[in-house]
């Protein structure tokens, strides 16, 4: 459960880049192996944000999916493992897409 | 940055010098949660939310809304004279969540390098016999090798009074709630420890196979300790960990014929995970197999100096 640590760390990211503004939405985009569950970000978010500039914004995730390339024969798949098996039997992959841990964008309210 | 995974804050963060018996508390960050009651606005004005609930947040900060203005939790309107109408407006952040910790971790890094000191993340599950195999290498190797160790539990310096014992100078972190280091916590602890240029410092994670695998502390190396008393099948089940460490150790081997753990099948389950984990077996109680240890650090020692020049 690092996932609560992660959600302080976004409410930090955001309240930094929002200046003291309110923030309606954040963005986040989350890989699917990134050893993030979006589930428990999702769930933490609203105890988190209490008494921010975050409380009550809506949280967007954009889960991206894991995508690999083999080392051996180049063939690219979607994988939602870290240890995913080649068609061609090899497990050395470069992983392409799926690890990613952002803060995308965020909505604020109140234009200066 | 998050010191904590469970409920606490990163003030719950002790940093003890076991030499000296100086113990200091790690700071909160000032941009963490919880705190941030109350904002300024861009026109110099102080808002302060007192947060009463009752009201739906969802349909509150529904797009709609935002183009109408609204009322606040505190009851000010957003529609405030000289503003006009409300805008909403997007911000592309494109920021790595975790930037600040790798920032750090850079930090570390770049000053271990510069003193030519090879650094360790030593991680597995609580009870896998990474403190044993600290104090036993200690003693075997202190002749040889200068090893200073940073020491990370959640509570008690138990095992930095361990590794003192040992004859290592020791610095322990208590993380209060947190589940694993993080790179600042290295850095404090650094300041304390002091370590000798051309030595070897380990650390000691928190006894855990999920959180301590992305939180980079600027270390050379993670290595994982399994001990045959777990499953064989911990690589699977925990693959970030094992694909973040460049070594395995299987701790533990006097008790292979007491257990149903196959070596050869945790070995290749981890190398499912990450082809390139490099595995040795040990017992730190007997001292079988400590000999392909020792020259495992020997050689990473000797390449952290080579490396300085290249």
């Amino acid at each position: 459960m690092h996932e609560l640590g992660i959600t302080s760390s976004i409410v930090a990211i955001v309240e930094e880049a929002a200046k003291g503004r309110r923030v309606a939405r954040v963005t986040l985009e989350v890989g699917a192996l990134s050893g993030v569950m979006s589930e428990a970000i999702a769930f933490c978010f609203d105890v988190v944000t209490e008494g921010t500039a975050l409380e009550g914004a809506k949280l967007e995730i954009c889960e991206i999916e894991g995508r690999a390339r083999c080392d051996s024969c180049g063939a690219e798949f979607a994988t939602d493992t870290l240890f995913a098996l080649c068609p061609c039997g090899s497990y050395r992959l470069t992983r392409l897409r799926g690890e990613e841990l952002n803060v995308k964008s965020i909505e604020l309210m109140e234009a200066a | 940055m998050c010191g904590h995974c469970g409920c606490g804050s990163e003030a719950d963060t002790t940093v003890l010098n076991l030499e000296t018996g100086k113990k200091t508390t790690m700071g909160r960050d000032p941009h963490e949660g919880a705190q941030a009651h109350g904002h300024v606005h861009p026109d110099g004005t102080r808002h302060s939310h007192p947060h009463e609930h009752g009201h739906d947040h969802r349909d509150e900060h529904d797009r709609e809304n935002l183009h109408h203005g609204h009322a606040r939790a505190d009851g000010t309107s957003h529609l405030q004279g000289g503003h006009g109408m409300l805008s909403a407006e997007v911000v592309a952040l494109e920021t790595r969540i975790l930037a600040k910790n790798d920032a750090l971790a850079q930090k570390n890094r770049a000053w271990f390098k510069g003193r030519e000191i090879l650094a360790l993340n030593l991680v597995s599950s609580p009870g896998a016999g990474k403190t044993s195999l600290l104090e036993r290498t200690i003693r075997d190797l202190s002749h040889e090798l200068r090893l200073f160790v940073i020491e990370g539990d959640q509570a008690t310096a138990y095992d930095g009074e361990r590794i003192r014992a040992a004859g290592a100078p020791a610095v322990q972190v208590n993380t209060g709630s947190g589940c694993h280091l993080e790179a600042d916590m290295i850095a404090r602890g650094l300041q304390e420890l002091r370590p000798s240029a051309g030595s070897i410092v380990m650390i000691e994670n928190v006894g855990n196979l999920v959180c301590p695998a992305l939180f980079d502390l600027g270390e050379g190396a993670k290595v994982v300790i399994l001990s045959v008393a777990e499953g064989d099948d911990k690589p699977l089940k925990y693959p970030h960990m094992f694909r973040a460490a460049d070594l395995m150790i299987l701790n533990k081997i006097d008790l292979l014929p007491q257990v149903d753990f196959d070596v050869s099948r945790a070995i290749a389950n981890a190398a499912q995970v990450n082809p390139a984990i490099t595995a040795l077996q040990l017992s730190a109680r007997t001292g079988e197999g400590l000999a392909g240890w020792y020259a495992w650090l020997r050689r990473e020692a000797a390449a952290v100096g080579d490396a300085v020049f290249s």
